[in-house]
């Protein structure tokens, strides 16, 4: 069993055939000429092997390389790349099947935030009438915490249209170092969700310990080849064109474990890619298919996601702008590229440019995720929650994105179109009007109660107050008090005995929890 | 089925908002068995008195009521209630005349001149007649003398106008000035509603009330 996502029929297309082939082509030349500045030892001599171009480009103290790579090479990693890839999940019927020809879109939360946005409601009274009184939400950013890991995990198990984890905030306990960070945030994720969880890396040393965690919760190395309940994401080019050498290390040591993996390229439209479409989406295209490449000479059929994160920069203060439209469109143009190579797409929406909840959060996300889901990306990462670009995680905004999904969902469904609908409905067309009443109400009952009505907006205020905020806070308490399925108690305690630097508090089954 | 069997039956198919036998309402093990418009006739036939049978109607439409308040049911379930309960009226109505019983009151409804949405209207007059008032129902874009001559003739208790449209919602005042012309406004409460119209403007027209809806239409008919 898997879970079903959202099968996009006739997905958006921006670009053209020819021009997917274009930008195609631009890329592989790209990666002949210029190449790629490879700061990754390893990688410059994996590549080296194979028959690419390398050549020391370095000084002594600052070791890189030019890596020039053939078509040849690129094109037979194309062609070993899995065309499905299957991120499995605690709970299997939670596990995401993601064809690379296949329109079916999958939400998922991310990215890696400092900062959690706590919310309240304090209230005001009006100056010209005391007896008027209002609660106005404030939000309060604060450095993010394990603790708020595991609401996030512990929520976004239970939003319905959410179909996997990627960690929402960057730990910064003050018991969190950079030894204990990936034990730990992988924990507090996998033992507050049964989805699947997939996360970056802070230190490849840590590799075999999280691998070892997610051993001992699947079944055994086996049963986590089989289900393969976590993934990594990995930003091993750094635009432009540059293997950076810590994460090309550990992508290099992840694809060794064959366990599934995003390359993933950020290039920023003006700043480290062209401004024009046709020069990003060359270049970001052209780091990808070299991240894929790498991986594929690494260890031939290693299960990738192409991963796109491609984004506008903004002209006022030349920072990422998640919320422009060009990024949308860059982020289009990237799932038709990934799909026309049938590797499964990592794609993003719903990420804003504004600092907190309100109303430009809500049309730059919903803007974005809309016409990113009609385009038909297999592994959307939709940003549940995330605010000012990927600075800002609030739950809050989470649960009120489950909201919108589920519109976005239900807008997707299947037309239900056919001779006996149209038989069943001409019948009651006929009868009704030769009632005094004419109406079809009567009709409505069954349909409603079937599903196949979209339900009213859940966070709706009564008159004329708009009580979004205070509806959608409530709904998150509801969910933070539905108890979740944690890891078992005998499992737990395996953890806790083979795997160093966990924190105690992180068991729920420690005495006095 | 005994007389008890049929007025917990009675009561149960007008929650489920089942008219008849055909309809399936919302628990599917109902289908085929009898609905409210037969248990009606059972319960006659068994000689319940007519006041057990009305209690029961009220009964289920006060549980439906309920529903509605807690979100459990919609408009459209209501309509469905609302409409059984009138059929079972229908039923007995002639005995109800026969025994000198009165109902809530004769309610007369339109939709104004020049004005031919109806849909309102008639959602109306199904849960009027679901709450008991004998209801007539005059149709779309219904002239003003035509009005006024069945208030003179039949006296209903009620008069209900409805308006979608700005241009049309001035009929209503029409109306009201033809009955004061005609002698008969004392003799008549005018109920308006529509999307064009609201509480301001039913009392510049000098109508008894506005309702947003036809709940809020059952809530001032009980409060005259």
């Amino acid at each position: 069993m898997s879970r079903e996502g959202i099968l996009v029929p006739n997905p958006y297309e921006r670009i053209t055939d020819e021009q997917v082939q274009q930008i195609h082509r631009a890329s592989l030349q790209i990666l002949m000429d210029p190449g790629l500045i490879c700061f990754s030892k390893k990688a410059a001599e994996i590549f080296k092997s194979n028959g690419a171009e390398v050549t020391t480009i370095s000084s002594a103290d600052n070791p890189c390389w030019r890596i020039k790579i053939p078509e040849k090479l690129v094109i037979e990693a194309l062609d070993s790349a899995p065309k499905t890839v299957k991120l499995g999940a605690r709970n299997p019927d939670n596990a995401l099947i993601m064809k690379g020809d296949e329109p079916r879109v999958y939400f998922i939360s991310g990215s890696e935030t400092n900062i959690w946005l706590d919310v309240d409601f304090p209230a005001y009274v009006k100056k010209s009438d005391s007896s008027i009184e209002i609660k106005v939400p404030e939000f309060h950013p604060r450095r993010a915490t394990v603790a708020d890991l595991c609401q996030s995990a512990h929520v976004c198990e239970h939003l319905e249209t959410l179909d996997g984890y990627i960690r929402t905030v960057n730990i910064q306990d003050a018991d969190i170092t950079e030894d204990n960070k990936d034990v730990n945030k992988f924990f507090a994720s996998l033992n507050n969700t049964t989805k699947h969880f997939m996360s970056g890396l802070t230190k490849l040393e840590q590799l075999d310990n999280v691998v070892r965690m997610a051993e001992l919760i699947a079944g055994g190395k086996e049963a986590l080849q089989e289900n393969p309940i976590i993934s990594f994401i990995t930003c091993l080019v750094k635009s432009p064109l540059q293997f950076v050498e810590d994460t090309t290390d550990t992508f290099i040591e992840v694809c060794r474990r064959g366990l599934p993996t995003v390359v993933s390229s950020s290039p920023q439209a003006g700043t480290t890619a062209p401004i024009k479409e046709a020069g990003i989406m060359a270049q970001i295209n052209a780091e990808v298919l070299a991240g894929i490449t790498l991986g594929q000479l690494v260890n031939k059929g290693t299960p990738m996601l192409y991963g796109s994160v491609p984004v506008m920069a903004r002209m006022d203060t030349l920072s990422d702008s998640y919320g422009s439209v060009e990024t949308s469109q860059y982020n289009i143009d990237c799932v038709q590229m990934a799909r026309f190579y049938k590797i499964p797409n990592y794609s993003t929406s719903g990420v804003c440019d504004t600092k907190i909840p309100g109303q430009q959060s809500s049309i730059e996300r919903l803007f974005s995720d809309i016409v990113v889901t009609l385009s038909g990306p297999q592994y959307l990462h939709c940003a549940y929650g995330l605010l000012d670009c990927n600075a800002v995680f609030c739950l809050l905004q989470a649960v009120l994105d489950d909201a919108h999904f589920q519109m976005l969902k239900f807008f997707l469904k299947t037309p239900r179109i056919n001779q006996q609908e149209l038989a069943e409905t001409m019948k009651q067309i006929r009868e009704v009007v030769e009632t005094p009443q004419k109406l079809y109400i009567r009709y409505i009952r069954q349909v409603m109660r079937s599903g196949e009505i979209s339900a009213p907006y859940p966070f709706e205020g009564d008159g004329e107050s708009d009580s979004v905020f205070t509806l959608a806070y409530q709904r998150m308490n509801e969910l933070l008090a539905k108890p979740v399925e944690h890891i078992a108690p005998d499992t737990t305690a395996e953890i806790f005995r083979e795997i160093p630097g966990l924190l105690p508090r992180l068991n729920v089954y420690k005495e006095g929890k | 089925m005994t007389e008890d069997d049929i007025i917990v039956r009675l009561k149960e198919n007008v929650i489920q908002g089942r008219k008849n036998q055909d309809e399936e309402g919302i628990d599917e093990k109902l289908s085929g068995t009898p609905g409210v418009v037969e248990l009606t006739r059972l319960a006659l036939e068994k000689k319940t008195s007519l006041e057990e049978i009305i209690n029961t109607l009220t009964a289920g439409m006060r549980v439906v009521g309920e529903k509605y308040s807690s979100k459990e049911y919609f408009i459209p379930d209501m309509l469905a209630s609302a409409e059984a309960v009138g059929e079972a009226m229908e039923i007995l109505k002639p005995l109800l005349e026969a025994a000198n019983v009165e109902t809530k009151g004769k309610f007369a409804i339109a939709t104004v001149a020049g004005d031919i949405h109806d849909i309102g209207k008639n959602i109306v007059a199904i849960l009027l007649k679901g709450a008991g008032y004998e209801v007539h129902d005059l149709g779309s874009d219904v002239a003003t003398e035509k009005i006024i001559d069945f208030v003179k003739k039949e006296s209903p208790d009620y008069l209900g106008l409805s308006a979608l449209l700005t241009t049309t919602m001035t009929e209503m005042g029409a109306v009201i000035e033809a009955l004061k012309d005609s002698g008969l406004r004392d003799k008549v409460k005018v109920l308006i509603g529509g999307a064009a119209v609201s509480d301001e403007y039913a009392q510049e027209i000098g109508a008894d009330a506005y309702c947003m809806d036809g709940f809020q239409a059952i809530k001032e008919l009980d409060s005259f």
